[in-house]
């Protein structure tokens, strides 16, 4: 297939990114083919270190070859490129001889990345690759630009690889991965239409809770939190779904376990989102809101943080705090 | 030229260049935006989160130091978001930040305080993360008390640009912190630019500032305070005067009102240094000895070779520093003459480098068993000191430095900035060779080594490359080369800091390029004022060799030394 119509195809499919932050896939790989350089890279991101996340496991466990196949699609559509499959340590030890095994002698390495949930972002992917510390770079210049090196790089889901072979095949579906787990009968990953609410999926699956519940979608740190009455809207993110319990949940418990994660997987680099992270871990702990404190450590880690993980803390705290903690008060529902 | 961009600022059409970040271009206009992490030596981090604005059509608060200009951009730099941002960043960066302002190298001027002061911020809104944090030693040089550190980096950044990697980054479960590395192919060379460049004063030198008032305590010794060429051009910086303030006299004058009995100029130690290493480096030409010869006056530069590149050892001149080399004069020539006992005698050397904390320990440099200095104060020290004697610096009547000791060349107080001490090691090589005056030395930026000036000199019929560098990150570079034989020099000359002692670890904080520059234009303006230009033309040194220094063997044990290959000797305790 020409370069160009494979680009076309992924324009018209309007393939959105499924790392999280849902960018057109085409664009990205218009940047990166327009870009010079003497070398490009190509960068199956299967870093997926998001709690409650399963989708790259999923795909990596019964669609390898469809992987490879979207890496090999991009190989050919962007001269001068060598590919790498980018997976954290769990991952790496599970998938790396039968990825190698089905990449045969294409110019693809599998790579295991060190650190953690950070490491997906896509200029901590680079630093990782360089042997550096996991700590994301300043945008501009973006990967797609300068990555690897400083050689143009095209960084892509492991997710997107998928569908992107599927449509080089002609047979996507529109269709998208969810995570499905808490409070439910059965998780697991399922591969549906892209334009499901959280109420379909939940139906659909078999899912829908018989109890009190409320859901986090979009991931399982990241994502914000929705009443049961608040689920006719698109899954978004990552496209996870976690179940709680209303009665069993305790929403202190549930805040402090995202507070101790953000602060084990984030870089540290930044003022609001390391000391802000650790002052709500600190407040939710001892189970006191304060509320102006709240409002300023999300406003300095909303505003003013470094990447993208510290600018999503505030988003499920504040859903949980308002919409479960203290409803009536503040009486914010989204 | 740089393409010019017109953005606004606070609704003000400002003309900007393409490549300025929103910081610079506010800068150059006269606008102030506060700044924490930012530092003309390092990288843009950035990491503070303090220089926030706001960005028509962005969304959040960008930094102003990572954002670049761009046509038609309009930004506003105060405003009620920006200053709730500020304000609780800089609260958050005190929940890190353990208070010890009485004991601070920012005592005076502590940034963190004023901008916290500026954006009404609450520093104790959250306690201390770090209180138990400790406190770790470098040898006699240094200490890094980590219940202070706010995660900046810039200290990770300068150790790696000085070629070192000391200083690093290791996580515990949950944090990234910064600790002294345990590898032991690693060491601390005490250049102190840690110091330099850390915004809040997590670090100081060893003493600073408890121990300054021990050389006074001693009512029954002879107190001789020496003060380094590139003091009297800083330390004005402490009492409100601009960088590069020459204050020599003032100086004199304010260390006898502290109780000195004699005041002495290390910079006269600088011109024995400078007439026994050309001597040296002669001698070395004549017998086909190891070239090139490098400078040994900078004590980090020797540790760097000791440790990292002993190969080297032999390229070093075994001429002592100034301040040794003065210190070891006082103690024998000067205590003859004046029926002095040299047990009786205390030297207190004012260097504008923490790295002389720890050169003036080295055992073989001892003299008859004594130490030729028994104190260092840095500059910081010093001036800590007048103030709390209230002696005011600036207002000081000046007096003269006291004879024998106290009146250099020209060429003794440029030691003080890089290039010095090659200029003035040139013109007496040039004059012992060829009897005649150096001319003007035409340096060229090195294509090869950043940072490092080079010059072919052609003194009768034989040609002499010479070079000088500093910051001992390029000089790691030079060294590469060497070995490998990609380049080749017969003289050297390098000091770890940047821009050489008056960018010392030593000196006033904050110290940036810009200071740098004026501190390194005054000492080459006193050069340029004085009647006596190198150190051969010295009547104090015609003196001394004539009486003093008439063989050989007390030459040597005065002004000579000798390097030894080591291993790790900084090995910090929790």
């Amino acid at each position: 297939m020409a370069k160009k119509d494979l680009i076309q195809k992924l324009k018209q499919s309007n393939l959105l990114g499924r790392g999280g932050a849902a960018y057109p896939t085409h664009l990205k790989w218009q940047v990166v083919l327009d870009a010079r350089g003497s070398k490009k890279y190509i960068v199956a991101n299967g870093s997926e270190g998001e709690p409650n996340v399963h989708k790259d496991f999923f795909i990596l466990q019964h669609h390898a070859n469809v992987l490879v196949d979207g890496v090999k699609q991009a190989l050919a559509c962007i001269p001068g490129s060598v590919g790498i499959i980018y997976l954290n340590k769990k991952y790496y030890r599970r998938f790396k001889k039968p990825l190698e095994k089905i990449i045969a002698k294409a110019p693809i390495t599998v790579f295991e990345e060190k650190g953690g949930y950070l490491s997906g972002e896509e200029t901590v992917v680079c630093e990782e690759i360089e042997g550096k510390l996991a700590r994301p770079r300043i945008r501009p210049p973006f990967p797609g630009q300068k990555g690897i090196h400083g050689y143009p790089t095209l960084i892509n889901n492991i997710e997107t690889f998928y569908c992107v072979s599927k449509i080089a095949h002609d047979d996507y579906q529109q269709t998208r991965f969810y995570t499905i787990s808490g409070d439910v009968k059965k998780s697991g990953v399922h591969e549906m239409a892209l334009d499901l609410t959280i109420k379909e999926v939940l139906e659909k699956t078999g899912s829908w809770p018989k109890k009190d519940f409320f859901v986090q979608a979009g991931g399982g740190a990241s994502g914000e939190i929705f009443l049961s009455d608040e689920l006719d809207r698109p899954v978004g993110g990552s496209g996870a779904i976690v179940v709680y319990d209303q009665k069993k949940t305790d929403p202190y418990l549930l805040l402090y376990r995202w507070a101790k994660f953000f602060m084990e997987a984030n870089c540290d680099k930044c003022t609001p989102c390391r000391e802000g992270v650790y002052r709500l871990a600190e407040m939710v702990h001892k189970r006191m809101i304060d509320q102006a404190v709240l409002n300023d450590l999300f406003l300095v880690m909303e505003n003013t943080s470094f990447c993208a993980l510290g600018k999503s803390v505030p988003g499920p705290f504040r859903s949980l705090i308002y919409k479960i903690i203290t409803p009536q008060k503040n009486g914010q529902k989204n | 030229m740089a393409k010019k961009i017109e953005i606004k600022i606070n609704n003000k059409k400002i003309i900007a260049e393409e490549g300025q970040t929103v910081l610079q271009a506010a800068e150059a206009n006269g606008l102030y935006i506060p700044t924490l992490c930012w530092h003309s030596d390092l990288e843009i981090k950035p990491n503070c989160r303090i220089c926030v604005v706001q960005i028509k059509g962005q969304k959040g608060l960008p930094t102003s130091c990572s954002t670049y200009v761009s046509e038609g951009m309009e930004v506003i730099t105060e405003s009620e978001e920006i200053a709730k941002a500020r304000q609780v960043n800089m609260e958050l960066i005190f929940a890190q930040h353990r208070e010890e302002c009485n004991d601070c190298v920012y005592m005076y001027n502590c940034q963190i305080k004023d901008l916290a002061k500026k954006f009404n911020s609450t520093i104790t809104r959250f306690p201390d993360r770090k209180n138990k944090f400790p406190t770790y030693q470098f040898s006699t040089a240094l200490q890094y008390d980590s219940s202070k550190c706010i995660d900046c980096g810039n200290c990770v950044e300068i150790c790696h640009k000085q070629g070192v990697d000391f200083l690093t980054y290791e996580k515990d479960n949950t944090f990234f912190n910064v600790v002294p590395t345990k590898d032991k192919n690693i060491d601390c060379i005490y250049c102190g630019q840690c110091l330099i460049h850390c915004p809040v004063g997590a670090f100081e030198g060893v003493g600073e500032f408890e121990g300054v008032e021990k050389p006074l305590l001693d009512k029954n010794k002879i107190v001789v305070f020496q003060f380094a060429p590139s003091v009297r051009v800083s330390i004005g910086e402490e009492f409100g005067l601009e960088p590069g303030a020459i204050v020599t006299e003032k100086l004199s004058a304010g260390l006898k009102m502290l109780g000195a009995d004699y005041v002495f100029d290390v910079a006269v130690g600088s011109d024995v240094t400078t007439i026994e290493e050309a001597k040296e480096f002669i001698e070395r030409v004549e017998a086909n000895g190891t070239l090139p010869m490098f400078t040994s006056c900078c004590p980090s530069w020797v540790k760097y070779i000791e440790f990292f590149y002993p190969e080297f050892i032999p390229n070093l001149t075994t001429v002592r520093s100034p301040q040794i080399n003065l210190g070891g004069l006082i103690k024998t020539y000067w205590a003859q003459s004046k029926k002095i006992d040299p047990k009786n005698i205390v030297v207190v050397s004012v260097m504008p480098c923490v790295a002389k904390k720890w050169e003036m320990n080295r055992p073989e440099l001892k003299i008859n068993g004594l130490k030729p200095v028994d104190y260092v104060l840095t500059t910081r020290e010093l001036a800590y000191l007048f103030k709390k004697h209230k002696i005011d610096l600036p207002n000081l009547k000046p007096k003269s430095l006291d004879d024998p000791l106290g009146r250099p060349t020209g060429s003794g107080v440029i030691y003080g900035a890089v290039g010095g001490v090659m200029e003035s090691a040139l013109r007496t090589v040039y004059f012992q060779l060829t009897g005649q005056k150096l001319p003007n030395i035409c340096w060229q930026n090195s294509s090869d080594i950043l940072g490092l000036q080079e010059a072919t000199l052609k003194i009768k019929n034989k040609e002499y490359k010479v070079a000088f560098v500093s910051g001992s990150g390029p000089a790691e570079k030079l060294l590469k080369k060497l070995q490998k034989k990609q380049v080749k020099y017969d003289y050297v000359e390098v000091m770890a800091c940047p821009g050489g002692c008056i960018g010392g670890g030593g000196q006033p904080v904050p110290t940036n390029q810009k200071i740098r520059a004026k501190r390194a234009k005054s000492l080459f303006n006193i050069d340029v004022a004085s009647k006596l230009k190198a150190a051969q033309d010295s009547p104090e040194m015609k003196k001394l060799y004539a009486e003093y220094f008439t063989d050989k063997k007390i030459i040597h044990k005065i002004c000579h030394t000798h390097f030894n290959k080591t291993t790790k000797q900084v090995h910090p305790v929790k």
